[in-house]
């Protein structure tokens, strides 16, 4: 009886490791192919015969430097870098104060417009890309990094309210009163107190603010067509290739560096990222 | 009473500019898809005249269109019953502490977090013609044949399993997050109660705790669908909807004909055969949202 519970037990653990194993393969392998193939020499990398897991050759660097030295690569982590820094800035101008507004100041309709805000959320890209490469020729932003800095706070604004409002709901209202009898007007009170006392959740908007814009693909694609004015997400996958050849080890490379910076800080981040999509169905 | 009068402007003051920064750029190019789907508007042409629904009349008879709008259902469909199944299973796998969890967690989010298109492009060159590692161990293996083997972006029944799972597995990590936020959040007291009891492992799932979970799934499975439906990233990039246009989907062949092929009335009018899902969806989230606030 016991021998049986404990061959259960054994079994169950064996489950369980290969379930994780087989998992973690899957979802992690084009990583580790990424860092295969980026330190791979050309000659070891296009030959059939060669065990393709494996450094059959020493590991080089010449892959970086290409990257590095003779692309766009550093560019494009630079226009990413000032897209995304704009993209938070305007968000946050706009967010905060909307999403705190909501919370306190408008009573049953702040819910509402709150969930109106949200719902914004779920239009897609691929439904407005057309008629926005319209919207963006007449503002003259075409070809211009300007086009994606103004379009994406479409997105990050609704996603943002939304988080920040889950905040604000949780500071107490009497604080806010107790520092008005004391004095100060709602609006000193929200930039006196609310906001340092709301940091956290500020920050997390920042991250996800950011995150997104290194991840979007469609709008990038469709407002710029020029390469020196792309941002990583496209340049590396659109622009890295020349004619029909493709440079795989310094295109690995790329991705690697693209994907690894955003991978960690979203990890950080997690758990508030997903009380914003969660909210309602879990407490 | 001057504080009264103040906060009456303050409020709107405060969410005025975040909603008309939205409804500018999401609102107005919204109504614009729908004028634009009913009129005749091409890159570089100006006045506007109203054509009726012969935009959807031609799109309805693109065997083109067509194919998208069935690949559109089969691309949703199939890479969410993926997700929902390894997702549940994942997030089982992962709900009780063992060590090295973080760094698991970690791994396996990369999918999600990387971005889409980076990922994408690490899949055409794992599925790469010539130089596919997967081909490289099938033939070790003896599954395929040496001289001819599988084209995986270039025969169209492969190339469409092939955008499926890459799709899959770009949105696995993303439901499993959010079904194991579900699996933190249910009261341990009652599978406890029922396996003091001595319901088995699999009864427990199927019977107390998967129906518990059901609202958190039900989460993942509507931003899936969303996510998935509306997607063109990982087809644009793996197949640019070839070969053929074979693996076309809505919008890939929105941006095809409305970007590319400068035709923008019936690019929107493809398009907005995106609305009817969007609209069931967004009703079933606030109807579940609104029996959360009710309960």
């Amino acid at each position: 009886m016991a021998a049986g519970l404990r061959a259960r037990e054994r079994l169950g653990r064996a489950v369980h490791v290969a379930t994780l194993l087989f998992f973690s393969v899957a979802l992690g392998f084009p990583f580790y192919w990424m860092v295969i193939t980026s330190f791979k020499r050309n000659p070891d990398l296009y030959n059939l015969k060669n065990n393709p897991f494996v450094f059959n050759q020493k590991p080089t660097l010449e892959h970086l430097r290409l990257l590095f030295g003779e692309t766009l690569f550093v560019r494009w982590l630079g226009n990413t870098l000032f897209a995304g820094v704009c993209v938070v800035a305007i968000t946050l101008l706009l967010a905060v104060p909307a999403a705190y507004a909501l919370t306190r100041l408008t009573g049953r309709w702040g819910g509402r417009l709150g969930i109106a805000i949200f719902l914004t959320y779920l239009v897609p890209p691929t439904l407005l890309f057309i008629p926005l490469s319209r919207i963006v020729a007449l503002l003259g932003l075409q070809d211009s990094l300007w086009a994606i800095i103004v379009v994406y706070p479409s997105f990050t604004i609704p996603f943002s309210v939304w988080l920040l409002m889950g905040f604000f709901k949780s500071i107490p209202r009497e604080l806010e009163d107790a520092a008005m009898v004391d004095g100060l007007t709602r609006f000193q009170a929200f930039l006196k107190l609310v906001i340092p006392i709301s940091l956290s959740g500020i920050l997390t908007v920042v991250i996800f603010t950011f995150t997104l814009v290194t991840q979007e693909f469609v709008y990038a694609l469709t407002f710029i067509s020029s390469a020196a004015h792309q941002t990583v997400g496209v340049g590396v996958p659109i622009f890295l290739v020349r004619g029909d050849v493709y440079y795989w080890g310094s295109l690995m490379a790329a991705c690697l560096i693209a994907a690894l910076p955003t991978g960690i800080l979203y990890n950080l981040f997690l758990d508030r990222f997903i009380a914003g999509f969660t909210v309602g169905s879990v407490k | 009473m001057s504080a009264l009068g103040r906060q009456r402007w303050l409020g709107p003051a405060m969410f005025l500019p975040a909603i008309l920064y939205v409804v500018a750029l999401v609102g107005v190019p919204f109504v614009l898809a729908f004028l634009y789907s009913v009129g005749d508007v091409k890159v570089g042409s100006v006045g506007y005249h109203f054509v009726g629904l012969s935009n959807f009349a031609s799109v309805l008879q693109n065997p083109t269109f067509r194919r998208a709008l069935s690949n559109s259902f089969v691309f949703t469909v199939s890479s969410q019953v993926l997700v929902l199944v390894g997702a549940n299973i994942l997030a089982l796998a992962l709900k009780n502490a063992f060590p090295g969890r973080r760094f698991v967690r970690f791994l396996i989010l990369l999918p999600w977090v990387a971005p889409v298109s980076i990922g994408s492009i690490g899949w055409k060159w794992i599925l790469d013609s010539l130089y596919s590692v997967v081909n490289w161990v099938l033939i070790r293996l003896h599954l395929v044949n040496a001289f001819s083997p599988p084209m995986y972006l270039g025969e169209p029944r492969l190339a469409m399993i092939s955008v499926i799972l890459v799709h899959t597995w770009h949105m696995l990590p993303f439901a499993t997050v959010i079904i194991l936020a579900g699996w933190t959040a249910i009261p341990r007291d009652i599978p406890e109660a029922a396996a003091v009891d001595g319901a088995r492992f699999f009864r427990r799932l199927f019977q107390i705790e998967l129906p518990m979970m059901l609202p958190i799934i039900n989460v993942a499975v509507l931003f899936g669908v969303i996510f998935t439906f509306t997607d063109m990233t990982v087809v644009y990039i793996l197949t640019r909807g070839g070969p053929y246009d074979t693996t076309q989907v809505l919008p890939s062949l929105a941006f095809f004909t409305g970007i590319l092929g400068s035709d923008l009335a019936e690019g929107a009018a493809i398009s907005l055969f995106l609305v009817p899902l969007l609209v069931i969806v967004a009703w079933l989230m606030l109807r579940s949202a609104h029996r959360a606030e009710v309960t």
